[in-house]
């Protein structure tokens, strides 16, 4: 997707110290960490460990106290960098009132698509996420998990090379968890780079790397065999028991 | 393409909410045609007791003006009085004519002493003055000299309230956030409402101008478009400034609470009420508030049939707060996304 020979070495996110504070919280304290290209990198932390904060400063929505994010090479916010990845947010932004159809076609207008090409789109995206034969109804008709797969369809749209997704599996069923598991790892394997958040255990054992999150520090960065080798467990429930500073405080 | 893209959605969730649809075509008909019944210029017509007036007097009275109800007897008239039967009673004291007026609405004590006032110059009057008007006539009913400020401010009124809860649902349920994190310049999301709820604001105006004209039979003296213009311009003034104060909302609770800080001083300073007797430094209060150039506007426009040029002034105040609140609103979204 037109990137110059440059930027294919430099990592895909690039996150140097970087420090959030709202008033006296800190609610992210000197994160540092890669993503490469080409792999799904999850962000495993607690409710309220900073996971959302950190995507944000990852998106350019918010900005950091101290310390830069860098996405493709650039430092963000920049603009034009927004059109470079697919956001899912962690609650479904999807306009109630309106159908899937009239949902997907506004962002995809958004993101620059038109005519045949955007409605090619639509069924492609749509396609993944198995929701072609509700294209039709108005979201508020939907079932919290179609939603969660409608936000997910939008945020493939336009082809991103980075996907960032925040909770992407929350509130969905086991069944329909693993196919979307499936077309991430194929999104993957067709070469595009995901962040995603979650906290759920057996969901990071799919990641490729995994960066343990709590209380606003990045407490280790390892695959999940590393993490699991690192604290002598087996399981990376407890690798973020022995890792993530012992019991809870 | 991206603020068409917003306005085409804005304007599709709008056609899907009916309600809303009802709130801004219907209510401000509905609420205008209230105004006229209670308004329609039927002069207040005082019910005065009279006792021990001589007949010949009373006869004077038009039967038009007043209802005359003759006592034998004073107190049996000022018992009346007290009965909220009679508005006045007028009796003959020490040789003198007295009234007693029941005093607790103004308008109806200023009509008693002006009746009592005609009749008694009746006598002396000879020549009475040529009346002729250089604005409205004769006919001119309350409600068409205040009709034109309503019209206004209900335009004013409704787009307000609608923008403010609509930009500010799009931020509590997360679009606004999903929105930012696209490329759209925060600048398209402000043109992009404006356009999309432009539109319905120009319909709005359209039918509020149209059902006080021809409906209500409004006193109009000038042109329609220009109405339109300043309806138009007064709507976008509303728009911005609902967007811009919904910012810093968090609820459309909140939203509510902006209209006895924001529009109520509005309303008193638009030309409803005459400010000739308030301090003159409060008066120029009214210099900041857009609703009073939208009134004096429409007034010019309606009572006194001026044109594009006898108006201007308050086209581009009107259009200056409009620009100022956009440009303030683009900076606000700032909150929201700092590039």
């Amino acid at each position: 997707m037109g990137q110059s020979p440059a930027a294919e070495n430099v990592p895909l996110v690039e996150i140097r110290g970087v420090s959030r504070r709202f008033g006296a919280k800190t609610v992210l304290d000197d994160v540092s960490l890669n993503v490469e290209r080409g792999e799904i990198f999850g962000l495993l932390g607690p409710s309220g460990s900073g996971k959302t904060t950190l995507i944000k400063l990852i998106t350019g929505i918010d900005k950091a106290d101290e310390g830069t994010v860098r996405m493709f090479g650039e430092t963000m916010p920049k603009l034009s960098l927004l059109q470079r990845y697919g956001y899912m947010a962690q609650s479904d932004a999807l306009y109630q009132e309106l159908t899937a159809r009239e949902n997907l076609r506004f962002f995809a207008s958004l993101y620059g698509l038109a005519g045949s090409r955007r409605e090619e789109r639509i069924r492609a995206a749509m396609e993944i996420v198995d929701l072609n034969d509700h294209l039709n109804k108005t979201v508020s008709a939907y079932s919290g998990g179609m939603k969660r797969r409608l936000s997910l369809a939008i945020s493939l749209l336009h082809e991103p090379e980075l996907l960032i997704l925040d909770e992407p599996t929350v509130g969905i069923d086991p069944v329909l968890r693993r196919s979307i598991w499936e077309e991430l790892l194929a999104l993957r394997d067709r070469g595009t780079s995901i962040v995603l958040t979650t906290h759920v255990m057996d969901e990071a054992d799919k990641c490729d790397r995994i960066g343990l999150i709590r209380d606003g520090r990045l407490t280790a960065v390892d695959t999940p065999q590393g993490l699991k080798n690192r604290s002598g467990t087996d399981s990376i429930e407890q690798a973020f028991i022995v890792l993530g500073g012992g019991a809870p405080s | 393409m991206r603020t068409r893209a917003l306005a085409v959605r804005i304007i599709r969730q709008f056609l899907r909410d009916k309600r809303t649809m009802a709130l801004l075509f219907l209510a401000p008909l509905l609420v205008l045609t209230l105004m006229h019944f209670v308004f329609n210029g039927q002069t207040v017509k005082p019910d005065v007791g009279v006792a021990g007036i001589p007949s010949a007097v009373t006869a004077k009275v038009d039967p038009e003006t007043a209802r005359i109800v003759d006592y034998p007897d004073r107190k049996e008239a000022e018992e009346d009085l007290r009965d909220g039967k009679l508005d006045a009673v007028i009796s003959i004291e020490n040789g003198k004519p007295a009234i007693l007026l029941e005093g607790t609405d103004p308008s109806m004590a200023k009509a008693v002493q002006l009746l009592l006032q005609k009749t008694l110059q009746a006598d002396m009057l000879t020549v009475q003055p040529q009346i002729s008007y250089l604005y409205g006539d004769e006919d001119l009913s309350s409600f068409d000299s205040f009709g034109p400020v309503l019209i206004g401010f209900f335009s004013f009124f409704f787009v307000f309230l609608l923008a403010g809860v609509s930009f500010l649902r799009e931020r509590t349920t997360g679009t606004l956030e999903r929105l930012l994190a696209t490329p759209i310049r925060r600048s398209e999301v402000v043109a992009g409402y404006l356009l999309g709820f432009g539109l319905f604001t120009l319909a709005q105006a359209t039918l509020i101008a149209w059902f006080s004209i021809r409906v209500l039979g409004i006193y109009m003296a000038g042109s329609v478009w220009l109405v339109l213009l300043i309806n138009l311009l007064l709507t976008l003034t509303a728009l911005t400034l609902g967007t811009l104060l919904s910012s810093y909302a968090g609820t459309e609770f909140q939203i509510i609470q902006f209209i006895p800080l924001v529009i109520v001083p509005q309303v008193f300073f638009s030309g409803l009420f005459n400010l000739e007797a308030m301090n003159p430094w409060l008066q120029k209060l009214s210099y900041v508030m857009p609703l009073y150039y939208g009134a004096d506007a429409m007034r010019d426009i309606m009572l006194r049939g001026k044109g594009l040029a006898g108006i201007q002034v308050d086209i581009y105040v009107l259009l200056g707060f409009s620009v100022l609140f956009a440009l303030l609103n683009v900076a606000a979204l700032k909150k929201q996304r700092t590039i």
